[in-house]
């Protein structure tokens, strides 16, 4: 492999990993969110069980996220040190904005939500959820800004530096920041997240229904993650459409290689399933499809006219087409099981009975990975898309490697990396499975220890309420 | 003042506050294994760091940010130029935070002292490394014609770069042991305390090495020094050292913390002051990275600079806070490491 390649493979290998942490995070911050606010609100035990448990679930996530992510930030430099040359006028913003307006806040209330939950008053506590949470999200969009603008590039002009090289200038802030697929990706990918916390959240919850480990706080987690859950399966039907209409308009190559379409035409069928056309679309692929699907989801018009990767004359600038296809096709598939599930989960959630329905618990808990699979799946859909440019339509990924670093470098860099992120994942889901089988503290009314007179009051009587009800 | 200046400003006051923030729990790392003996002073250490070496950390990401908004061209030949230099510096910082977050996964002493092994072995790498990039950066480092470093990963071990890697080393020691005497008692505190008075002298001393090594192997660090402006770093960085050593004296353990801290920013005003208006001097001075020739555009400096301007002083209130809320004596309880 040249180091073109290396590069390439270790920036994937390294944000693939990265990814899978403020995934969670994120998920896991709107959750404790949610469930601090009825603490704070009700002053209900049961809610302070549920958050410190969450918790404990997110401070192993979070210390991975942020190693794993400082090694993203150092990469531009490293590997891609012309990328860095021609973007860094514009790139930088977002990235140092990130630092100050997101990343310490919730590092720092981290710190007060994990070691501090005693030591502050119940309000300023929540408040510490709440900016940990704000934090999060916040850090989400600043990132996801500056990967939107590599995909479709506004606000700039080209100059040429003292030294002939060429690079990118700022003239409008507001248009780099809201370029055309910003706020459609900070949507989609947010919303994704949500869905990842609420799917970890459902299985583990559903796992200990099905251990014979339920309690007032897996019953609560269960009904209020299924519903998160829901609400963001669905809504990833909404973003990815609004996301897929952005993409079709500014990226349509990426369209074409996603959907499969290598000729232009009118009446174009939705690819459901099936094999994606070849590479120079010698083969237009085979696949089963929806008549007309496709013109009508983008055109509303049955005989809509969609184009094609042959727009390209230069099969050179096309992206890799079975990669975008599968991942994108695999993406959505995985999305609509994932909605369908949930669709089946809220029925038994009308009807009471989700905890009678041990199947359903089980899909629940072997789903847990299948919104992380899925936001791998939609990320290896906009990145391969986008080959071969770094930054579309401006700088090719092959102009913006480092010059200084040989293949050797990278190679010894890879290995470690490999290696090491091997560990880091084995000890996440080492100590996540460990925190998981401590679970959530037993409720009062549970506790095995002999304990003095509990004033009745300080039951959580609605609790018992509830469950009597089913 | 030009922008660009207020940048390299912004950006030394970052890495600064890294160096001072993060400088006293990498310091805590290194002595670690030393300082502590049993499994309750270890656990002492990681949870007088526990609630705030990550916030610290960010101190790091976002002057890197920073640094590559406001001067591109330099993030991009540093970092790629110390290519092995920076890989193994993320090895050491990743180690050392994994350390210190599953060490108290299992209670088999086996498994802690390898992560406490982890834990030391870390820091103490991240700590000389920060030295030896910025000691290679004062002395100059040698640039092609393209403007990439041609020096590889062996040219960096100058005897310069190590001598300041080692100053660094002892600076962070000198801060952790000062913290651990102000956060823990007993014998531990004990310990600490002594190796406070040790790290004092390694400090004194090592900077008198690296001023001598200076002399023959990076003569360039003098050239500002022509200019009475730039002793007063120095001066003010030799005199508070002595406060170090006076409050210890007396037994004013929250003043010697705060002391060492003043150190650290004084070395780092003088490493300022020994660079500026270079970024990253070039062997061949007209290759030289500096203000005027690798900033970003005006637009851009000055978005960041309102960005800047109204984030970082709420950072500083909240950090503040938040130590505040931490004050004290480390207390274990059923959330620490």
């Amino acid at each position: 492999m040249d180091v073109v390649e290396l590069d390439r493979l270790q920036f994937a290998l390294t944000i693939s990993f990265h990814f899978i942490f403020p995934a969670v995070t994120i998920g896991l911050a709107a959750l404790i969110a949610i469930v601090e606010t009825l603490r704070w609100w009700t002053k209900r035990d049961l809610y302070d069980r549920l958050s410190v448990f969450l918790t404990k679930l997110f401070a192993v996530t979070f210390v991975i996220g942020v190693v794993s992510g400082i090694v993203m930030e150092f990469q531009f430099g490293t590997n891609w040190s012309r990328f860095s040359g021609f973007v860094g006028d514009i790139l930088g913003v977002p990235l140092a904005a990130e630092g100050i307006s997101a990343f310490f806040l919730e590092s720092a209330f981290v710190g007060i939500v994990l070691f501090g939950r005693d030591r502050v008053g119940s309000t300023v506590r929540w408040i510490a959820g709440l900016l940990v949470f704000g934090g999060t999200t916040l850090s989400a969009f600043w990132i996801l800004v500056a990967n939107s603008w590599m995909q479709t590039p506004a606000g700039f002009k080209l100059v040429t530096d003292a030294n002939g090289v060429q690079k990118v200038q700022l003239t409008d802030f507001f248009q780099a920041v809201f370029n055309p697929s910003t706020l459609p990706r900070f949507f989609h990918t947010v919303t994704a997240c949500y869905v990842v916390g609420a799917f970890f959240l459902m299985g583990i919850s559903a796992w200990y229904v099905l251990r014979g480990r339920g309690s007032d706080v897996t019953s609560f987690a269960l009904r209020l993650s299924v519903v998160v859950a829901f609400l963001g399966a669905g809504g990833m039907f909404a973003t990815g459409d609004l996301q897929t209409r952005e993409v079709q308009a500014n990226q349509p190559l990426k369209f074409a290689a996603m959907e499969g379409v290598c000729n232009t035409a009118k009446g174009e069928g939705l690819a459901l399933i099936g094999m994606p056309p070849s590479q120079d679309c010698s083969s237009t692929g085979t696949y089963v499809e929806i008549p007309y699907g496709l013109s009508l989801m983008s055109d509303l018009d049955p005989n809509g006219t969609i184009t094609g990767l042959d727009q390209q004359s230069d099969k050179s600038l096309w992206p890799p087409v079975a990669e975008t296809f599968m991942s994108f096709h695999l993406m959505v598939g995985l999305g609509a099981a994932m909605l369908l599930l949930m669709l089946i989960g809220v029925f038994f959630l009308w009807r009471r009975s989700i905890e009678k329905h041990r199947w359903w618990l089980w899909l629940a808990v072997i789903a847990i990975p299948a919104p992380i699979i899925a936001t791998e799946l939609g990320w290896m859909t906009a990145e391969v898309g986008r080959q071969p440019w770094i930054v579309q339509g401006l700088m090719m990924v092959s102009a913006g490697t480092s010059p200084g670093v040989s293949a050797t470098d990278v190679s010894v860099s890879l290995v470690a990396i490999l290696l090491l992120y091997a560990l880091l994942f084995f000890l996440w889901i080492y100590a996540l499975t460990k925190e998981i089988r401590r679970g959530p503290e037993p409720g009062a009314e549970v506790a095995s220890v002999p304990s003095p007179v509990v004033p009745v009051a300080a039951l959580p009587a609605t609790d018992s309420t509830d469950k009597g009800g089913r | 003042m030009q922008l660009s200046t207020v940048w390299f400003l912004i950006i030394g006051i970052l890495f600064a506050g890294y160096a001072i923030l993060d400088g006293f729990d990498l310091g805590a790392g290194a002595l670690h294994l030393i300082v502590a003996r049993t499994d309750s002073e270890r656990r002492q250490v990681l949870n007088a760091i526990g609630p705030v070496w990550d916030g610290n950390e960010v101190w790091l990401i976002t002057g890197a940010g920073s640094l590559f908004a406001a001067f591109p061209l330099v993030y991009g030949t540093v970092f790629s130029g110390f290519y092995l230099a920076m890989v193994l510096l993320l090895g050491s910082l990743i180690l050392r935070a994994i350390s210190i977050e599953f060490r108290s996964k299992e209670t088999a002493r086996l498994w802690r002292l390898g992560w406490d092994i982890g834990f030391s072995l870390g820091s103490t790498l991240a700590a000389f490394l920060f030295g030896v990039v910025l000691g290679n950066l004062l002395r100059g480092i040698p640039i092609d014609a393209g403007g990439v470093y041609r020096g590889g990963f062996v040219g960096l071990l100058n005897p310069f770069s190590l001598t300041t890697g080692f100053l660094t080393l002892s600076l962070a020691i000198m801060q952790g042991s000062a913290w651990l005497a102000l956060k823990t008692e007993g014998e531990l505190q004990a310990r600490a305390r002594r190796f406070v008075l040790a790290a004092v002298l390694a400090v004194a001393m090592v900077w008198i090495g690296a001023a001598l090594v200076a002399r023959s192997d990076a003569r360039r660090v003098f050239d500002n020094f022509a200019s009475p402006l730039a002793w007063v770093g120095p001066l003010l960085t030799a005199n508070v050292l002595f406060y170090v050593f006076l409050a210890f004296r007396f037994n004013h353990n929250g003043r010697a913390f705060l002391f060492t801290s003043l150190v650290v920013a004084g070395l780092a005003a003088t490493a300022g002051a020994a660079l500026y208006p270079n970024l990253v001097p070039a062997v061949e001075a007209a290759r030289s990275l500096t203000v005027d020739n690798a900033h970003s555009s005006d637009t851009s400096l000055t978005i960041m600079l309102i960005v800047a301007l109204i984030g970082m002083p709420i950072v500083v209130a909240y950090s503040s806070f938040i130590y505040w809320k931490f004050k004290g004596k480390v207390r274990i309880d059923e959330a620490s490491y």
